[in-house]
């Protein structure tokens, strides 16, 4: 395993590089960031349309709702909240109601949060669907080269001893703690990773797409089994909200790790494939 | 403690300036017309593909009476306010007649009673607007296919153009007038239907009274209101904007099924 181990002159510790990421991976990766911050900002242009959620088949103004992203007018000037399950919450500024040149605008998102910046919904759809294709077909490349390459099963499959309470339970301590694995550990992703990246690549990212098309009167006279599993368009279309704000969290998650574990290093393996391990030497 | 103050304010800031440039720029991009073109062709490729995989006859699923909406939003225009549509409210579209002309074998004209006379169609489906909400409402009408069928169509064929009564945008050139277009596919499946009751009452004037369309598989964009006139085309290039209906002159796809 540790080929340099009888060698005498070499000092420890050291860095060596290992290949991390495949081209295939990396380029994936990038596209990927590319496609869902474009199908995310026009996905809220969007939601600004109509900025409220149902549960079921139908649901329009009036019909009761799980989510709505309001905006009220009284003497003091226009307010904007949230409400979720009957929960008011005010939220002037950001939702509901945002500055736009200085003035208080009604609009859910804020100008900064939308592509375009403008209230647009026609253009906020032509920018959604090309990026959804091109989001779909890098995918689809993604799923393929990780099945036939083996990727999923050498690098993301948790092992037996992985999954354990007992090794899972150290690693979610040792993440609170900010201890990341080194050496010959770091060579593999952890098991939180693992169940992460699958979780975000198996569930999250295919229910976007399902989600979506469930909204889509055309895929449904087609595929009449999407909108029997979510339950109907208008719950599609709240667990695709649900789903983004999902995918946002792990996004944040996901960069807050990359910075705390070694900014540079892992993002030249996500460019390069590089990525620098210390090994402590041969244990004698 | 202050040099680390100063050097995340500096980072918040060039982050922020950051990503105001990506915004005006995301708009630059928006407004680029070469790039709009580039963002245009998923509908092509959108289309293709739904069309694949729905063949010609997939059906938009069709719901039952306890799952009709409790009340059903009016869209669009809500009342036509010409002089012409309110002397057809008054006498109750007695005098209206459905043109349909353009590239047909034998045009024609039906009164109300006329399409009342013939084979109806009766749905209870899903209305779909392009905003993101939903109602779901039962349609009486009678299927565009046999209209078709009897005023038979030229080979040259291949669009059915719906002029309606609504101005939904007040212009001098009358460009602001509603209308709309479906291909030959659209137009001859069996859920297409010329609407003349909503949940089993005459057609209300918020609804589009006398008559309006019902093309199930596509946004409630496409389901044309006030309907006057039928016009059978081989391009819509020539009308308004060219784009083959209201909301497709203001940017929006012709093809609706997304």
């Amino acid at each position: 395993m540790n080929e340099t181990a009888s060698n005498d002159n070499v000092r420890y510790p050291r860095m060596v590089y290992i290949r991390r990421h495949s081209v295939v991976t990396r380029l994936t990766h990038w596209l990927n960031v590319l496609c869902l911050s474009f199908l995310l900002l026009s996905g809220l242009q969007i939601f600004n349309a109509h900025p409220e959620l149902y549960w079921g088949h139908y649901g329009a103004n009036g019909d009761p709702a799980v989510l709505t992203i309001g905006s009220s007018d009284d003497a003091s000037g226009p307010s904007g909240f949230v409400r979720v399950a009957g929960l008011q919450v005010p939220t002037t500024g950001v939702l509901g109601v945002s500055n736009v040149n200085g003035e208080p605008t009604e609009r859910a998102f804020p100008y900064w949060a939308t592509i375009p910046s403008f209230q647009d919904l026609a253009s906020g759809r032509r920018w959604h669907f090309f990026f959804a294709w091109l989001f779909v077909l890098n995918g689809t490349l993604y799923l393929g080269f990780s099945v036939l390459s083996g990727h999923f099963r050498r690098d993301l499959a948790p092992t037996a001893r992985e999954l354990s309470p007992r090794h899972l339970g150290r690693e979610v301590l040792d993440h609170a703690r900010l201890r990341f694995p080194e050496g010959e550990d770091a060579r593999h992703y952890n098991a939180l990773q693992k169940l992460t990246y699958l979780a975000v690549i198996v569930v999250l990212l295919p229910l976007m797409i399902l989600t979506g098309l469930t909204m889509s009167p055309g895929v449904d006279s087609a595929l009449p089994i999407l909108v029997e599993i979510f339950g109907g368009r208008q719950s599609a279309r709240t667990i695709h909200f649900l789903t983004a704000s999902a995918l946002v969290i792990f996004v944040i998650v996901h960069v807050v790790m990359v910075v705390l574990s070694g900014t540079w290093n892992n993002i030249r393996s996500m460019i390069t494939g590089r990525y620098a391990i210390k090994q402590n030497g041969p244990q004698i | 403690m202050s040099n680390l103050f100063t050097r995340r304010r500096f980072l918040i800031g060039s982050t922020l300036s950051a990503s105001a440039l990506t915004l005006s720029g995301c708009d630059l991009l928006d407004q680029n017309a070469d790039i709009a073109t580039v963002l245009r062709s998923a509908e092509q490729l959108t289309m293709k593909a739904q069309r694949l995989l729905q063949g010609r006859s997939a059906l938009a699923r069709e719901f039952d009476e306890k799952d009709i909406s409790p009340s059903f939003r009016v869209n669009g225009t809500s009342a036509p306010d010409s002089d012409e549509y309110a002397a057809l409210v008054e006498t109750q579209f007695a005098e209206w007649r459905l043109k349909i002309d353009g590239l047909v074998d034998q045009p024609r004209e039906f009164s109300l009673a006329d399409l009342k006379a013939l084979p109806a169609r009766t749905q209870i489906t899903r209305h779909d607007c392009v905003e993101g909400w939903s109602a779901i409402g039962k349609w009486t009408g009678v299927p565009l296919a046999s209209l078709l069928r009897l005023t038979g169509l030229k080979p040259t064929a291949r669009y059915v153009v719906l002029h309606c009564a609504d101005e939904l945008e007040k212009t001098l050139d009358g460009s602001g007038r509603y209308y709309e277009s479906i291909d030959l596919i659209d137009a001859v499946h069996p859920q297409t239907i010329l609407a003349y009751q909503m949940n089993g009452q005459n057609l209300s004037v918020g609804h589009g009274a006398p008559l309006r369309l019902r093309v199930e598989r596509q946004l409630g964009y496409k389901q044309a209101k006030y309907i006057m006139r039928i016009e059978l085309v081989d391009s819509f290039a020539a009308l308004w904007g060219g784009n083959g209906g209201f909301w497709e002159d203001r940017g929006y796809e012709w093809y609706a099924g997304i």
